[in-house]
């Protein structure tokens, strides 16, 4: 086609088509724009994102900045895991191989305030991170109450927002977190284990279960529902909970790192395999005492760091990175967690002067 | 005068359609999964991640071939700021289809995350464990997004314009509909 014959052609287009043929385009550009906006949820203002979640989190006192948005207060450690090879007939996770395997970990009380007295933590926490020779890492967050609070993550967000600070009063309102579990019978097994179960005064004697289920999936593709549990070999020693206020504010850290002088402490890590019927997706619900419970291998915790300049400090325990062989279940908190861990580290990684590591002075390094 | 090729070569064309589908999908999967809790966010993250790898890969494919083959002459009527416009939008896209897949993987470098792709098969970090880095990254991997987004909605307003209002074979040398004829250009 010549030019002159191309200009014809936009001359046989009258200002009404080339209106209506600007409208279209202007139609499409607008849909594709309102498309996209809505899968961002920017239409959906009601839509529970990480960044509500993790901002009814930051809100718990104290100041979280730089810090992990929950868990905020805690210590690293590292360690091995032993692998006595049990577990491999259910799962060809690399470091479910008899073997040793390196795990940087770290203790944490559930708490929104990095300044929190962690004795005064009611769910203490264990995160590890196990990496096999192939570069695979099981990584995993438990805690030590028996079941979770929450089965999803919208209760969870109603009972962060009754812990948020009420600027009225500087304080969370007392009565909103009884409101929240008077309204929410589902969280009865964990109210219960929270004012029954003794305190102690450390980390090292306490259980860290999965709480949320997994699939352990075998070599020929046979797929297992499991939670698994953290055992200590130590018996807990009860404290009443009265004495605990005058402990001082770094308790559990001072009780981790002069247990660990003493020498390893150490958990069994014990599998516990569903039968039919048994709940994958409410970790409520805790599952009956006699399903088969298969010991997989030890836990050494060899030495602690403080969190500042701690190897545990820059990763995020997200649940859902997990080896070939160990797989999510339908359990709805995980897929929220890894969310939410993941907002709370794109923050707390842009804050590091709001955290800054202990400088160290030059004869100190390497 | 003298006759050009007047479209993209086949090869071509099945990569910028293929290319298309891949980085809309990919733009909606990243601004999806970022905003929300549920578990469909666990699909979208493990979609992420090797669709973004193998848009890296096809994108150093494509530019290989757009270096060795070229692309058809625009028209000689369109006026020079377009031309331009035209010129700078594709050296953007391409831009942005090898960038946010590296930036994306320096990120989950820096934040010390395993980048799995399937199964056992992860890439290896290139950049050191550093919440700085990671943060830099992380920023102006949203960021671009959303200029991606935007400067593909300009590519379609242009396409379109080219395909409805100027008709000048610009869209037809990329869609690879219409009468296959050669374009007289140049004066």
């Amino acid at each position: 086609m010549s030019h002159d014959e191309n200009l014809a052609r936009h001359a046989a287009l009258s200002p009404f088509a080339v209106a209506g043929r600007l409208a279209v385009i202007g139609g499409v550009l607008f849909i594709s724009a309102l498309a996209f906006a809505y899968a961002g949820g920017w239409l959906t203002p009601d839509r529970l994102t990480p960044t509500r979640m993790v901002a009814a989190l930051s809100d718990r006192g104290g100041n979280p900045l730089g810090h992990r948005r929950n868990h905020s207060k805690g210590i690293c450690f590292t360690g091995v895991f032993d692998a006595n090879g049990a577990a491999s007939q259910y799962s060809v996770a690399p470091m479910l191989v008899a073997g040793c395997y390196p795990v940087i970990g770290r203790f944490a009380i559930a708490v929104g305030n990095p300044d929190a007295a962690d004795i005064m933590g009611r769910v203490k926490s264990m995160a590890v991170r196990i990496v096999s020779p192939d570069g695979q890492e099981w990584r995993s967050g438990m805690n030590n109450s028996p079941v979770f609070v929450v089965s999803n993550p919208r209760d969870f967000y109603e009972l962060t927002l009754a812990q948020d600070i009420d600027p009225a009063t500087g304080k969370p309102d007392p009565r909103a977190v009884k409101r929240f579990f008077a309204t929410h019978p589902a969280s009865a097994p964990f109210a219960e284990w929270s004012q029954t179960a003794p305190w102690t005064a450390s980390w090292a004697d306490q259980p860290y279960n999965s709480l949320d289920a997994f699939r352990f999936i075998g070599a020929g593709g046979a797929t297992h529902l499991v939670r698994w549990s953290m055992e200590p070999t130590l018996s807990p020693t009860p404290v009443p909970h009265a004495a605990l206020a005058s402990m001082g504010t770094d308790f559990l850290e001072h009780d981790l790192v002069s247990r660990l002088a003493n020498g390893t402490l150490t958990w069994r890590l014990v599998v516990t395999f569903a039968e039919p019927g048994d709940p994958s997706n409410d970790a409520t619900k805790a599952w009956p005492s006699d399903r088969k419970r298969v010991d997989v291998g030890t836990l050494s915790v060899q030495k602690a760091e403080a969190e500042a300049d701690g190897p545990c400090r820059d990763f995020n325990y997200d649940p859902t990175i997990l080896p070939t062989g160990i797989a999510v279940s339908d359990d709805p908190l995980l897929a929220a967690r890894s969310a939410a861990y993941a907002r709370s580290f794109d923050l707390r990684t842009a804050e590091v002067a709001d955290y800054p590591y202990t400088p160290r002075p030059a004869a100190d390094r390497p | 005068m003298r006759v050009e090729r007047d479209r993209f070569s086949g090869l071509q064309q099945v990569l910028h359609w293929l290319m298309a589908i891949m980085v809309l999908a990919m733009l909606f999967i990243g601004v999806s999964m970022v905003s929300t809790l549920k578990p469909h966010f666990l699909t979208l993250i493990s979609i992420h991640k090797p669709l973004g790898i193998s848009i890296l890969v096809l994108a150093v494919l494509r530019l290989g071939v757009r270096m060795a083959l070229g692309a058809p002459p625009l028209p000689a009527d369109l006026p020079r700021t377009q031309a331009m416009a035209a010129k700078l939008s594709h050296v953007v896209l391409y831009a942005l289809l090898i960038a946010m897949p590296l930036i994306g993987w320096g990120m989950l470098s820096a934040g010390g995350y395993p980048i799995v792709l399937y199964g056992s098969f992860h890439l290896p970090e290139y950049l050191p464990h550093n919440d700085e880095l990671h943060s830099i990254l992380r920023t102006t991997h949203t960021v671009l997004a959303y200029v991606f987004f935007a400067t593909i909605l300009l590519h379609v307003a242009a396409a379109l314009f080219h395909a409805l209002i100027r008709r000048d074979g610009v869209f037809r040398a990329m869609a690879g509909i219409g009468p296959r004829e050669a374009v007289t250009i140049g004066r």
